[in-house]
C-alpha cells in the first residue's frame, strides 16, 4: 500500500515536472521553429551544415538549409531577402555597411617546407618566383643544390582562393609539379620529399608539426605562422569568415549565430581546420 | 508448356531482375548526361579537346592530357600485370607443389581484398620518395603504374587461376600421353583451351585500372599535363573527379560530369574493342 502511494506521488511529482518543462520549451519553441536558409561561401557551407546539424539536434523543431554558392551571393541573398544568413568568406566591404556581419572563425594558410630544408624564410616575391616558374632550384633562395618540388592545391579549393588572392597570383600562371586535394595530403608530399614546398591551412599544419610530421611551417610578411597569430589577424595570409544579415538578425537567425560565436562550436570549427575566434 | 505457374512466374522475376540490371547502367549514363548538359550547351563538345589548359573556374575545359593519362596508366599496368598474373597462375596449378600451391592462391587472394587507399597510402610514403630520389619530383606516371599494376595483380591472377582449372583432365592426359613436356602442355594445350578467361581476365584488369582512383590521386602528382615521360606528374579522369568534386559548382561542377562521360566512353570502348577481338575468335 505504502509503495503504491509512493508510487503515486512520485508519478504526479513527474506529471508536473513534466507539464513544467513542456511549458518551457514552448515557450522557448515559439521563438526557435522554423526554417532558416543559410547561403555563400563555399568554404563555410560545411563547418556551418555541421554546426546547424548539431543546432537542429538541440532543437529539434528548427531546419537549418545550407547552401553554397560563392561570397558575392551570400550578400546578395542576405540583402534581398532570399536567405536568412549569408556567409562570407573575407573581410566586408566598404558598400556593405547595410549588412551586419558576426565573425565566426578566421582562416589562414601557410606555406611549408621538409624539417630538413635549410630555408628558414621566404619572402613574398621569392614564394611568388618558385610557383611561376621563375626559381627552379633551391640555391637561388640560399638552400640546397636541388630541384624545387612545387605543390599546388586542385581547383576550387578555399585555400587555393586564399593563397592566389594574397599573392596576386592566376591559376593558369602556376608551374606546380604536384596537384594536391586536401590538407592531409599537401603534408604528406611534404613530408616525404625534401625539395618540395606546399601550403596548407595552419590548423592542420601546425598539428602535424607538434606531432612529430617532419615539416616546418614559413613566416609570410615577417609573421610567424601560427593559429594565434591567425587569431588575432596579424597573419597576413589569412581571412575572417563571417555570416551576415540584414536587418540585424532576431529570433531564431540571432539563436543560430549566437550559437555559431559560442565556445560549444569550437571543436567543430578546429575539425574543418579553421581558427576559432576567442577561447 | 507453361502448365505450372510457377515457370511463369520464374520466368518474370528474371526478366525483372534482367531489366533492373540494364536499366542501372542507362540511368547512370543519363544521369551524367543530365548534369553534363549545362556545360556541354554553352561551352560545345569541341573545347573539351581544344581548349588550352584544364582551370575550369577560369573557363578552360581542356580534357585531353587526362584522357592520355587514364591511357597510359592502364596501358602499362595492363602490360606489366598480364604476364605476370597468367605466369603466376601457371605457377600455381602446374609447377607448384599443393603445400606451396594453397597458401600462395590465398595470398593473391588476400592482396585483392586489400582497400586501394592502403595501396595509395604505402606508394605515396615509400613509392613516391623512392622514385623522387632517383628522379624528382617523385609522384610521377611511373608510381601510379606500379600501384596500378600491384592492385590489378590479383584480378588478373584469381582470373587466369579459374580458367585454368576449367580445363579439362582429359586434354592434360592426352598431352601426357603424346609423352609432351610441361612446358608444352602449358603452351600447346592449356592457353588455347583456357583463351576465353583469360582474355575476360584481361578485359577485367584493364577496367580496374581506369576505374582506380583513390590510389592513383595519391602517387600521380595530379598535374594536369600530357606525360613525356615516365617520371612525368599527370592526373586521370577519375582523379579529377574525386580531386575537384568537393568544391565544384555550376559549370566547373557539369564539366566534371562530362569527365564522367567521357570515362564511360572510354569503358565502352575498351568492351567494344574487347568485343571486336574476341568475335568468333575466343569465345566462339
Amino acid at each position: 500500500m505504502t509503495k503504491c502511494t509512493t508510487l503515486v506521488v512520485l508519478s504526479m511529482a513527474g506529471l508536473i515536472a513534466a507539464s513544467a518543462s513542456a511549458g518551457a520549451q514552448s515557450t522557448t519553441g515559439d521563438q526557435l521553429a522554423g526554417k532558416l536558409v543559410i547561403t555563400g561561401a563555399s568554404t563555410l557551407a560545411p563547418l556551418i551544415a555541421e554546426i546547424g546539424k548539431r543546432f537542429e539536434s538541440l532543437h529539434p523543431t528548427v531546419r537549418i538549409d545550407v547552401q553554397s554558392g560563392g561570397s558575392s551571393r551570400g550578400v546578395a541573398d542576405a540583402r534581398q531577402g532570399l536567405a536568412d544568413i549569408g556567409m562570407v568568406s573575407r573581410a566586408m566591404k566598404e558598400d556593405e555597411r547595410d549588412l551586419s556581419a558576426f565573425p565566426v572563425a578566421r582562416d589562414g594558410v601557410c606555406p611549408i617546407l621538409h624539417q630538413k630544408n635549410p630555408v628558414q624564410a621566404l619572402t613574398d616575391e621569392q614564394i611568388v618566383a618558385i610557383y611561376t616558374g621563375k626559381i627552379t632550384n633551391w640555391k637561388a633562395v640560399g638552400g640546397n643544390d636541388a630541384p624545387i618540388t612545387v605543390a599546388n592545391k586542385a581547383e576550387g579549393r578555399s585555400t587555393l582562393e586564399v593563397f592566389l588572392h594574397y599573392f596576386k597570383l592566376k591559376n593558369v600562371d602556376i608551374k606546380a609539379q604536384v596537384v594536391i586535394g586536401d590538407n592531409e595530403q599537401g603534408v604528406k608530399t611534404v613530408a616525404g620529399n625534401r625539395n618540395a614546398i606546399g601550403y596548407v591551412s595552419i590548423g592542420t599544419a601546425e598539428y602535424d608539426a607538434t606531432h612529430g610530421v617532419p615539416i616546418k611551417l614559413l613566416p609570410v610578411g615577417g609573421v610567424a605562422a601560427s593559429t594565434e597569430s591567425v587569431r588575432t589577424g596579424a597573419f597576413p595570409l589569412s581571412r575572417p569568415l563571417h555570416l551576415a544579415t540584414r536587418p540585424s538578425p532576431s529570433g531564431l537567425a540571432k539563436a543560430f549565430i549566437d550559437y555559431t560565436q559560442s565556445k560549444a562550436v569550437h571543436d567543430l570549427i578546429r575539425e574543418q581546420y579553421f581558427v576559432p575566434l576567442a577561447d | 508448356m507453361s502448365r505450372w505457374p510457377t515457370d511463369r512466374l520464374l520466368l518474370w522475376l528474371l526478366r525483372g531482375v534482367a531489366a533492373i540490371a540494364g536499366a542501372i547502367v542507362l540511368l547512370i549514363v543519363t544521369f551524367l548526361v543530365m548534369e553534363a548538359l549545362p556545360v556541354l550547351r554553352h561551352v560545345g563538345v569541341a573545347r573539351f579537346f581544344t581548349d588550352p589548359s584544364w582551370h575550369p573556374t577560369e573557363g578552360f575545359y581542356n580534357l585531353t592530357p587526362m584522357l592520355w593519362g587514364t591511357l597510359f596508366a592502364m596501358v602499362g599496368s595492363v602490360l606489366i600485370a598480364t604476364p605476370l598474373g597468367i605466369l603466376s597462375a601457371v605457377f600455381c596449378h602446374y609447377y607448384a607443389p599443393p603445400v606451396i600451391a594453397r597458401p600462395y592462391r590465398r595470398l593473391i587472394e588476400l592482396l585483392s581484398g586489400i582497400p586501394s587507399v592502403v595501396y595509395g597510402f604505402w606508394g605515396l610514403v615509400v613509392l613516391v620518395p623512392l622514385i623522387g630520389a632517383i628522379h624528382p619530383p617523385g609522384p610521377s606516371l611511373l608510381a601510379g603504374i606500379v600501384i596500378l599494376t600491384i592492385m590489378i595483380l590479383p584480378t588478373i591472377a584469381l582470373m587466369a587461376d579459374a580458367s585454368l582449372a576449367n580445363v579439362p583432365q582429359q586434354y592434360l592426359r592426352g598431352a601426357a600421353a603424346l609423352g609432351l613436356p610441361r612446358w608444352a602442355t602449358v603452351r600447346g594445350v592449356v592457353f588455347p583451351a583456357a583463351k576465353s578467361g583469360l582474355f575476360t581476365g584481361v578485359i577485367l584488369e584493364a577496367g580496374r585500372a581506369i576505374g582506380e582512383t583513390m590510389a592513383i590521386l595519391m602517387v600521380c602528382g595530379n598535374v594536369v599535363q600530357t606525360p613525356h615521360s615516365l617520371f612525368d606528374p599527370m592526373r586521370t579522369l577519375t582523379a579529377n573527379i574525386a580531386l575537384e568534386m568537393a568544391y565544384a559548382l555550376g559549370d566547373h561542377r557539369a564539366a566534371l560530369f562530362v569527365s564522367g562521360l567521357v570515362l564511360m566512353g572510354m569503358i565502352a570502348a575498351l568492351v567494344g574493342a574487347a568485343d571486336w577481338i574476341s568475335r568468333g575468335r575466343i569465345y566462339g
